[in-house]
């Protein structure tokens, strides 16, 4: 496909309806230029958003549940420890546990850092930087997703494609037994049970987490709202939430990019850009939009 | 894109499969060889001028969003005297080397004054006792580094705004810069600036207690100041002079405090 087809396709289907086979042509309307677009921003917010986090995080390798850190006693901590030989260990602790993580974790490159310089923005320390990267994009996937939100209010997006129905539910167990035999058969190009809730709990949960327990590391926002402050059970609980939810925005990144890679990567790659994907050849060609 | 060109359809299946096989390695080969030019150019954009310029608006936006939603007089969290961290952890400078610092410490800090000029009306120089004797606010707050950890301590000290009024600012007056007595690198002495909504604020105080103790060294001693709704690197130690001035452009490196100058944004708010 050219470029400029691409680019063309790209903004086709503002406000037509999603998941209705359009029998005039050879391609089937997938997602709209909303969904694609939101897509495609989030994708490089996070990226940027989880890599100049970790810079951030890097500055004081820490986490702890309350309002103050109790230096002596995090729930998880990266540090670097000399051993008996001489030799420079990175360590992770967990709660009561201790890994040796020399390379990834606590010590990488000959320097003592939480997490190693390919995945900081920048790759060395340099806080300062971190931060700036951080709010910048922070503001742009804030914006971005308020956007979306509007959008996804007004055409009833999340209600339509989102929404479990009874019989969703009923088929719940069934989903999650076909994603553990790793057999993702969807039916008609409609999101199954476990698509649902995952994307659903992303939406509704885990970016709306993001952005509230970020505010609540500002101290000028809990001026603002003592209440949020309360909400998560301190700043340091709010840090440790937002750590924590962070990681499973990558988990859900991952199992989302893998789920793409076992279903056709190449169509759904081309539904979500162009907005369209080839109609079935056979019926026994498995199609699931992820 | 996924259309294979017409030559390749008399291949062999088994051709066909080394054929994605030898695309698919070169497509990670290609994925590793972007991720590690993709690092290098985020080093490089991380030192453009323009980038920095760019991303930095984020700060305006921050402030504007910030003053809207917390208004003048919102107040800083206060929390009963149980929460108070068992140590207050000291950071940057927590033992100033400069002869200045030195002989007024061997003293005592009883030659200190705390002078306050530049755009007001009457320059003032007050003593420790003179500023232990004024009207006091005592606030136990929480202390949040840039670097992320919170402490939370008891300050004690008479509030910035009754100083100045007692020096009584100009209306030209934009900022207030606070000058101290330590340097970090042992050449350049911390300072830090913040506007008058932040001067005025009720919780805004210059410290010279912590946790009904006087300042000890570690933490700012002989007087620091506290600017509750910002993050700690506004909070200048080792206080020896401040000034009211219409702009900081012409102080040091001319960004508004020590770490200002070297890429931290002057709004700490968040």
């Amino acid at each position: 496909m050219s470029t400029h087809t691409a680019v063309r396709h790209f903004f086709r289907g503002m406000g037509m309806p999603e998941h209705t086979p359009d029998h005039g042509r050879s391609r089937r309307l997938r997602h709209r230029l909303p969904v694609r677009a939101w897509h495609w921003i989030n994708l490089w917010c996070m990226i940027v958003l989880l890599l100049s986090g970790l810079q951030i995080f890097n500055a004081h390798p820490a986490l702890y549940w309350g309002s103050a850190s109790h230096f002596d006693a995090p729930w998880l901590e990266m540090y670097a420890m000399r051993g008996a030989d001489g030799s420079v260990h990175g360590v992770t602790a967990l709660g009561p546990w201790q890994f040796t993580t020399t390379g990834v974790l606590g010590y990488s490159g000959e320097s003592v850092r939480g997490f190693p310089a390919w995945v900081t923005l920048p790759s060395y320390q340099f806080l300062s930087m971190g931060r700036v990267w951080h709010f910048f994009f922070a503001w742009l996937f804030a914006i971005s997703g308020a956007l979306f939100a509007l959008y996804a209010l007004w055409t009833g997006h999340f209600r339509r494609n989102f929404w479990l129905s009874g019989r969703d539910w009923r088929g719940l167990g069934r989903d999650i037994i076909n994603h553990l035999k790793l057999r993702f058969h969807a039916h008609s190009g409609k999101y199954n049970s476990l698509q649902k809730l995952s994307y659903l709990s992303v939406v509704f949960v885990a970016l709306p987490l993001m952005i509230v327990t970020g505010l609540c590391m500002s101290p000028t926002i809990n001026a603002a709202a003592p209440w949020l402050l309360d909400l998560f059970g301190g700043r340091q609980s709010a840090r440790s939430i937002h750590f924590i939810t962070a990681f499973s925005l990558v988990l859900f990144a991952v199992v989302h990019v893998a789920m793409v890679l076992l279903s056709h990567p190449l169509r759904q790659l081309r539904g979500m850009i162009t907005g369209r994907v080839p109609r079935r050849s056979s019926s026994s060609e498995p199609e699931s939009p992820s | 894109m996924s259309r294979r060109p017409p030559s390749d359809i008399s291949l062999t299946r088994r051709t066909l499969t080394r054929r994605t096989l030898t695309r698919r390695t070169l497509l990670q080969r290609s994925l590793l060889g972007a991720a590690a030019l993709g690092l290098a150019g985020c080093d490089r954009l991380s030192e453009n001028d323009a980038v920095i310029s760019l991303l930095g608006s984020a700060e305006t936006l921050n402030l504007k969003a910030q003053r809207l939603l917390a208004g003048r007089e919102s107040l800083a969290v206060e929390y009963p005297a149980s929460m108070i961290s068992p140590v207050f952890r000291p950071n940057g400078t927590v033992d100033p080397q400069t002869a200045l610092y030195r002989n007024l410490a061997a003293n005592d800090f009883a030659d200190w004054r705390l002078t306050v000029g530049g755009l007001v009306n009457t320059p003032l120089a007050l003593s420790l006792d003179t500023l232990r004797s004024m009207p006091a606010r005592t606030q136990i707050t929480r202390h949040d580094c840039v670097e992320g950890w919170s402490a939370i301590g008891q300050w004690s000290g008479p509030v910035l705004g009754d100083i100045l009024e007692q020096a009584g600012v100009r209306p030209s007056a934009r900022y207030v810069v606070f000058h101290c007595m330590d340097q970090l690198d042992g050449e350049h002495n911390y300072y830090e600036s913040i506007d008058m909504v932040a001067a005025f604020h009720p919780q805004t105080l210059l410290a010279h207690s912590l946790n009904g103790e006087p300042l000890p060294v570690g933490n700012g001693a002989p007087l620091r100041l506290r600017v509750e709704r910002q993050l700690g690197y506004k909070m200048a130690k080792y206080l020896k002079g401040i000034t009211l001035v219409a702009h900081f452009d012409d102080i040091q490196g001319g960004k508004g405090g020590y770490w200002e100058d070297r890429g931290y944004t002057w709004y700490a708010g968040i």
